[in-house]
This record gives C-alpha cells, structure tokens and sequence, in this order.
C-alpha cells in the first residue's frame, strides 16, 4: 500500500515538474522534448488510475506521434528562420543532426 | 494559405510586461487552487451510468465496456469524431499554395505518383535502421491489427491501432526509402473510408431496425468490427498524412516567395549593429519582416 502511494506520488511530482519545466523553458527543442516525456508519464498514470485504453492512446499519439508532429513542426521553423536572416538562433538545433 | 510563425523564441521582446506577467500568475494561481479547492470540497458522486453499461454489455455485441460505450451506446459521437479527422486530413492536403520543391534531405513528399507507397531506390540509406525497420514495421502492423481485434474484448481499439500503424508509416518514410503521395485515388478512399462506412452502417442499419445506429443485436459485433477496421485504416492514413505535410511540404505562399530573398537581403545591415544595441536590432527585425 505505501508502496502504491509512493508510486503515485512520485508520478504526481514528475507530471507537475515536467510540466513547468516545458512550458517555462526558452529553448523550443528541449521544450518539445519535455512535452514528450510529460505524455509518457501520463500514460502511466492513466494505467494507475486503471484506464488502459487512455493509457494506451496516450502513450501512442500523446507521446509518440505528437513528438513526431512537433519536431516536424520544428524543423521547418528552424528552416525558415535560417532561410529568413542568415543570423545564428539559439534555437538548440545545432547539438541534433538533421536525419 | 498557412503562415508560419516567427522563429524568435529567444527574443525577448516577445515577452509581456512583468506587471502583466504577476497578474497573469496570480489570476491563473487563484483559479487553479479554486478548481482544486472546489474538487476537494465536493463529495464523491457515485454515477449510475458505469452500472447501466454493465448491465446492458451484452447487448452491445462487444466485451469492454469502453467499445461498447464508443461504438455501440453513444456511436453517433465517434461518428461525428470520424468526420472531425476528415476535416482535418482535407485542411492537410497538399495542394497548390504549397511549393512544390520538397524538403531535399527529407524525401516522402512525391506529389505526381499516382500510387500511394512508392520506393525510392535512389535515396542514400541508412543501413542500420532500414535492417531494424524490416523488423520493426511488420511486427507493428501485426501489433496494430491485434489491438484492433482485441478492443471487442479488452483494452484498444481503432484508434490504438490506427495511431499503431501510422507510426509505422512515419517510420518508413524516415528511413528515405518509401514515399507517400497522399494525392493518389488510393490515398484519398483510404482517408474517407471510415466516413463513408460509418454513415452507410448507420443507414443500413436504420432499415431493419427503424433507428438510425441502432444495431441489431445478431449483428452488433460484426458490424462494430466492420466500423472499427475502417475507422484504423483511416485514422491511420490521417495521422501519416498529417506528419507527412508538416515533415516534406514548405509551407509558403506564393506571393510570399518574391518578398523572401528581400527579407534575408534587408535584414544583413541590421545583424553588423547588433552588438551595439541588441534590443533595437531585434524590434528592426520585426518592423522589416513583410510577412509577420
């Protein structure tokens, strides 16, 4: 049972600290990462709350192909920004090579 | 027809002054712990709608309670859902606004082929994820179709499944190999399929039964098997057609494209001055930019 509660409470604190972070972050590619890894933990606490089907749903378009959707998203933002005005952005881009 | 957004998301000029930032804080602060004092302060309501759905289950054709609620007790919704996605994929497609000069090192965008799957033997592979993707691809297909079968019975469902198999295709185009042409007939009857098979269901069913999605019991699950596979084959193509656009498309109007150049030439004065004033470089920028 204490067991359970600490599962949970932990889920709680991460979901609250990984949603700040990603919204207060100024870096558009780590805030991306963040929203990703947010919609894995709410997958797991949509399974503790005994509702696999969200879980499962959550876990396949929340985290997955919403990531996808973004950095996709991202992409093409960098792009054009880089396309604009040959200034250098702080964007976080330069650490992921472009696949 | 789509304008993107400015990428300035380090400028900070973009920001709200700090008064309305506190206020913004304490407005919201005070209606988050409102929402949450509010949902303390209420006693647990036991609903009796999870004991009616228990009850009526067999009727219903299908075992998980939450299948039967979406597609058998209250299927008008995901009819009305199923046509929501349309809307989307239609907003979606690629059409004239968009240049037709695909992203070069993003390949997937092949607008002319009039097949929906077409390989590209010229793409530069990447050999190891094309050796982990033949794995990979056809266990998830068969994942996506397990899920499909098992949401009579257990947790899943079309859109598990759909979302399943779209992941697959966002896969294989980024291995470079496979292109999707999202204007070809095969793709444009995948997308409507689940419309055009939900409201023929609905229909058909209205004859024997009097009431429009009103099944008949015998043929309950049949039918909802019959609604649901379509349903995946086109949540499947619309969630893929989606990455596909936002990946492979440039996004820019054509009236947009003479004054693009203009912009980048305009904008090279303005970058020598910025170590001098850096906030007055950046509100240049934005009063320069044509199109913001």
């Amino acid at each position: 049972m204490n067991f359970n509660i600490f599962i949970d409470g932990c889920l709680v604190i991460g979901i609250l600290t990984l949603a700040c972070l990603c919204l207060a972050t100024k870096n558009l590619f780590t805030a991306i990462v963040l929203f990703v890894s947010l919609g894995l933990l709410i997958a797991i606490a949509w399974v503790r709350l005994d509702a696999p089907d969200l879980a499962i749903a959550e876990a396949a378009i929340g985290a997955g192909l919403t990531g996808a959707l973004l950095l996709a998203t991202w992409r093409q933002m960098r792009e054009r920004a880089h396309g604009n005005a040959d200034t250098p952005n702080k964007s976080g881009g330069e650490n992921v090579s472009s696949p | 027809m789509f304008q993107a957004p400015d990428f300035k998301n380090n400028s900070y000029e973009n920001e709200l002054p700090f008064a309305t930032r506190v206020l913004c804080a304490i407005v919201i602060g005070a209606l988050g712990f409102g929402l949450i004092a509010a949902l303390i302060l209420t006693e647990n309501i036991s609903s009796s709608l999870p004991a009616m759905v228990q009850q009526k289950l067999t009727q219903s054709g299908v075992q998980n309670p939450v299948t039967a609620v979406l597609l058998n007790f209250r299927s008008y919704d995901t009819l009305l859902e199923i046509g929501v996605l349309l809307t989307v994929a239609v907003a979606m497609l690629p059409n004239a606004n968009f240049n037709s000069d695909i992203n070069p090192d993003m390949p997937g965008g092949n607008r002319s082929s009039s097949h929906l799957v077409s390989v590209v033997n010229s793409a530069a592979g990447n050999p190891p994820l094309e050796a982990f993707l033949r794995w990979l691809i056809p266990m998830i297909i068969v994942m996506a179709g397990y899920m499909l079968w098992t949401g009579t019975a257990l947790p899943g469902g079309a859109f598990q499944s759909g979302a399943l198999l779209a992941g697959a295709g966002v896969l294989a185009q980024l291995s470079g190999r496979i292109q999707f042409c999202f204007t070809s007939t095969t793709a444009k009857l995948l997308l409507t399929i689940s419309l055009i098979t939900f409201v023929m269901v609905a229909i058909g069913v209205a004859t024997t039964t009097g009431v429009v999605l009103q099944y008949p019991l015998e043929l309950a699950a049949p039918l909802i098997l019959l609604v649901e596979s379509a349903a995946t084959l086109s949540i499947a193509a619309i969630l893929l057609l989606s990455y596909n656009t936002l990946a492979t498309q440039v996004f820019e109007s054509p009236s947009e494209h003479s004054t693009f150049e203009h912009s980048a030439f305009d904008n090279q004065p303005s970058d020598v001055t910025e170590t001098s004033a850096p906030n007055e470089t950046l509100q240049s920028q934005t009063a320069e930019d044509p199109k913001s």
